[in-house]
């Protein structure tokens, strides 16, 4: 992550001059039901390398669904995941993490107990090869590795500001760090796309500008890809380079922020009808 | 004082100093700085090459000599780096402060035209982009910290470390030109340019030659034996003289090892890490720390409370005779070696001041108990006085003779005079050259015999020779009827209020004295959540009527504590208030040093202090407030104002005053 700027990425521009890679990701025709009900009819999209691609819709409207298929956690009952140019078989949610996804969650899981540090080198646990034992006694390759991690650690440690609390139980931080602790834990395993749970619930204006911030650094810096769900919509607007809009487990808009803003059954299902 | 500088012949610059510490203390670690979470150091060599590299850097970049490079970023040895550099080229670094908002950047690059600027970050270089033509002469932004920085246009700008690169290729091109800048500095070529905060008006550049510095340096490191084995943490803010001073000055006089911190969040974990053996803070950092030990005390078990205040008594009784070396029963002896096992050892760990050998507080008053409870700890913490034109030290405490109400006696090699108003004079090796482009000031503050002008009300004790500080000359005025007004005498003595952070007093050529009140968020934050007092704002808080019962007992026992003095009697507040909003030098309402602008206050607070003697019991308000990120705001409230007791003067408690006002 940190040895690939975003500068070495090809492909096409956006509208406001950020570049965007080929397709990284693509839905084809995902239909996902549980029992009776379906959570998500028939949607097609794609995600770009590094770009930020937000899935918006009212409550209920599938997204946690949708970022669940993606993060192999639901496997859809009809439907392709096309991954780096190879169809996605099935998979365990661990094999989705090894292929290079990583994401927060909505509410806050991390290992209340443990330091900043150590949730943040959990995020590492796929890139340490060494033999449990040899891990437990801390030798050879188990030190090696655990230096080489740790250093890469630190450096998204100093690029989230969160030198001061490096050592401080998880426990007793207030919510908005937790959040960006969490961001710290995904961004430590290096991922091809990052996925957020709605990053910004429950946060308030500062915290939301803060996260916002480090959002589009994040994206800027490392060119990591990041697929968000998000209810805010000015946060929406502003972050992200292409949105998905859903609703009721339906697809009703896909396209840059200012092209949803004028999709008329976007602005009847979502931003409701104006009252003048 | 002709001696020394003759057996200091040929160091007399700092780069001079820099190149005989890489010679004779090469391998001792000249910096360390925390980056990554670990503590990365340079040997005196290991600078010295890493200076000289940016030196060169400087030069292919078109660095001229008598060009001016300012420097806006935290404390890193980088940034220190570039200082030397600059120097090493003949150009003049000027430090500025880093929390400037980019007007009164734009002012001061504009008044020095710096040529080269080189930013912490990209906080920074937005602010330089920001003041653009307001500072024509700004050809060259130069950053250290890379986030951030890639879609900007470089054609003028350049990453600190890819200059330094070009540096070490240049060296067989450009190394003997740098050698002729570095040998063409002498004792009277300018070392250093530092803007004073200015309490009144626009920031002065005050111009600091190289005897200044050195000589300063020199003759305060001899006074308290500082050597190369010192360990001192830079934190403070690099535009400061007492930074420059210290982390510049004295380290390489005395070529001690400067640490830099993490971040100014990590900075007291970074503190108990170092353990300096040479510590400056200014008061409020040992009160905030004092406040804070005192916070999680009330929250310790009943055993460790228990344990606290006992030793804690223990130490204020015996303590700083201890310290001193004065005689000390066994008993009380005993007594204390057990509490500093139980408590102090411990606690001075906790606090990072394990290992201090020599402590220094300035800049404002501090309070006689938090000065008293770390000297009773075994702290060495004394007082200095000092000013950026007299390149820091004007007096200070000797060993042994330390007093929280005294700044001590005159440094080495300066001379002071007490003028008929009361104004201190000094005059020193350290007396800066002059005001940058300013000669009228610089001839209303220094005279033609090199004497200065402190601004300061003080007068010498007769049996010790101490020096004791009153006020701002200027601000001792007198009330209506005649009066005595010294409105810093009264501010101080609320401030030793934990739940006091800041207060402003009125009364020059009024019936009677008023006060607005800061209060202190930390302390009366908590004191609420301990007496479940709910409070959704730092309005709400200030205006919560056992906040303001409390602030009441302060200012009534300040009353009483002034009465007794009959000089001053009449400065006892009759009417405060609490203000609403913190006072704040983005508002332009203090100076970056944190002190108050009296004139500023008065002026767009004047509603307020007309109500304070209209007699008025409450008043609505409307204030303008200045966000971190520049932008404006209003905030509104209607404040109460309450009435106190004032104590008549004590006239059989007469204590000699040495001033006449």
């Amino acid at each position: 992550m940190i040895a690939t700027p975003a500068t070495e990425l090809t492909g096409e521009f956006t509208t406001d001059g950020r570049r965007t890679g080929p397709v990284l990701m693509d839905l084809k025709n995902i239909t996902l039901r549980f029992g009776g009900v379906v959570a998500i009819k028939d949607i097609s999209f794609d995600i770009r390398e590094g770009e930020i691609r937000a899935i918006i819709g009212p409550n209920g409207a599938g997204k946690s669904s949708m970022l669940n298929v993606i993060s192999g956690f639901y496997v859809p009952q009809e439907g392709e995941i096309w991954f780096e140019g190879a169809r996605r078989p099935p998979m365990k949610p661990y094999e989705v993490a090894r292929l290079g996804l990583a994401r927060t969650f909505q509410n806050i899981a991390l290992f209340d107990g443990m330091s900043v540090l150590d949730n943040i080198m959990t995020g590492r646990l796929n890139r340490m090869k060494a033999p449990l034992w040899a891990q437990a006694i801390w030798w050879g390759r188990a030190e090696r590795e655990e230096v080489e991690n740790r250093e890469q650690v630190e450096k998204i440690i100093d690029f989230l500001e969160i030198q001061n609390i490096r050592k401080t139980p998880v426990g007793r931080l207030p919510y908005g760090l937790k959040k960006r602790v969490e961001l710290a834990r995904a961004l430590a395993a290096e991922p091809r796309i990052l996925l957020l749970d709605e990053p910004m619930a429950g946060m308030n204006v500062e915290e939301k500008e803060d996260m916002c911030r480090f959002i589009l650094d994040v994206n800027d810096e490392f060119g990591t890809t990041i697929a968000l769900i998000e209810h805010d919509m000015g946060v929406v607007m502003d972050l992200s380079d292409r949105v998905v809009v859903m609703d009721y487990g339906r697809k009703i808009g896909d396209g840059t922020p200012d092209e949803v803003r004028a999709n008329p059954e976007v602005i009847s299902a979502y931003l409701g009808v104006s009252q003048e | 004082m002709q001696k020394t500088q003759a057996a200091h012949a040929g160091l007399q610059s700092i780069p001079a100093l820099l190149a005989r510490n890489a010679s004779q203390f090469g391998t001792r670690t000249a910096y360390r700085e925390k980056e990554f979470g670990i503590w990365q150091s340079w040997t005196w060599a290991q600078s010295a090459r890493e200076i000289r590299e940016l030196a060169l850097g400087f030069l292919v970049l078109g660095l001229r000599p008598g060009d001016y490079v300012a420097i806006i970023g935290r404390n890193r040895p980088m940034h220190y780096w570039s200082m030397v550099a600059a120097q090493m080229c003949g150009a003049i670094p000027v430090p500025l402060y880093q929390d400037a908002v980019a007007d009164e950047m734009a002012y001061v690059l504009g008044n020095c035209g710096a040529r080269f600027v080189v930013c912490g970050d990209q906080e920074q270089v937005d602010k330089v982009l920001e003041v653009g033509t307001r500072a024509p002469a700004v050809e060259q932004i130069i950053y250290t910290d890379k986030r951030g920085m890639r879609k900007y246009d470089h054609s003028r700008m350049n990453a600190l470390a890819d200059v330094q690169a070009e540096g070490r290729a240049a060296e067989q091109r450009l190394g003997p030109e740098l050698d002729r800048h570095i040998a063409a500095l002498d004792y009277d070529a300018t070392c250093v340019m530092l803007y004073t905060s200015g309490t009144t008006g626009k920031p002065k550049g005050v111009v600091l030659s190289n005897r200044n510095i050195i000589e300063t340096a020199r003759n305060s490191a001899d006074f308290d034996h500082l050597s190369e084995r010192e360990e001192a943490l830079a934190y403070l803010p690099m535009a400061w003289v007492g930074d420059f001073i210290f982390s510049v000055g004295q380290a390489y006089s005395a070529a001690f090892t400067v640490s830099c911190p993490e971040g100014a969040h990590t900075m007291m974990t970074d503190l108990r890490e170092i353990g300096p053996t040479y510590f400056f803070a200014p008061p409020r950092v040992f009160e905030g720390q004092l406040t804070s030990v005192m916070i999680r005390m009330e929250d310790a078990g009943r055993i460790k409370r228990g344990l606290f205040k006992h030793y804690m008594a223990v130490a204020r009784r015996v303590g700083p005779q201890i310290l001193e070396g004065k005689p000390v029963g066994i008993l009380d002896r005993l007594s204390y070696a057990l509490g500093n096992i139980l408590i102090f050892g411990p606690l001075k760990n906790t606090l990072g001041y394990s290992r201090i050998r020599v402590g220094y507080t300035a800049g404002e008053a501090i309070g006689p108990e938090i000065f008293d409870f770390y000297r009773s700890l075994g702290i060495n913490l004394k007082q200095l006085y000092g000013q950026t034109e007299a390149s820091v030290f004007i007096t200070q405490q000797p060993d042994g003779e330390v007093r929280s109400d005294t700044v001590g006696v005159p440094s080495p090699g300066v001379e002071l005079k007490i003028a008929e108003n009361g104004e201190v004079f000094y005059r020193s090796p350290g007396t800066f050259v002059e005001y940058f482009k300013n000669p009228d000031s610089t001839a209303s503050t220094k005279d033609a015999e090199g004497w200065v002008a402190t601004g300061d009300a003080g007068f010498f004790e007769e049996a010790t020779g101490h020096l004791r500080i009153i006020d701002r000359a200027k601000d001792v005025g007198k009330m209506a009827d005649g009066r005595m007004f010294a409105p810093k005498y009264v501010e101080n003595k609320l401030k030793f209020y934990p739940n006091i952070l800041e207060a402003v007093v009125f009364g020059a050529g009024r019936d009677f004295c008023t006060a607005f009140i800061n209060i202190d968020l930390t302390a009366v934050g908590n004191w609420a959540e301990r007496n479940n007092i709910a409070y959704a704002s730092y309005q709400e808080l200030a205006g919560h009527p056992q906040v303001y019962a409390t602030i009441k007992d302060h200012v009534q026992a300040v009353n009483a504590s002034i009465a007794e003095d009959p000089m001053l009697s009449g400065c006892q507040i009759s009417r405060f208030l609490v203000l609403h909003k913190e006072l704040d030098p983005d508002d332009g309402e203090m100076t970056r040093t944190r002190k108050v602008r009296r004139n500023i206050i008065a002026d767009k607070y004047a509603d307020l202090i007309a109500a304070l003697y209209d007699g008025s019991e409450n008043v609505f308000t409307e204030t303008e407030v200045t966000y971190e990120d520049g932008r404006k705001g209003k905030i509104r409230a209607t404040l109460h104002i309450e009435d106190t007791r004032l104590v008549s003067p004590t006239l059989h408690h007469v204590k000699a005053k040495g001033i006449a006002a």
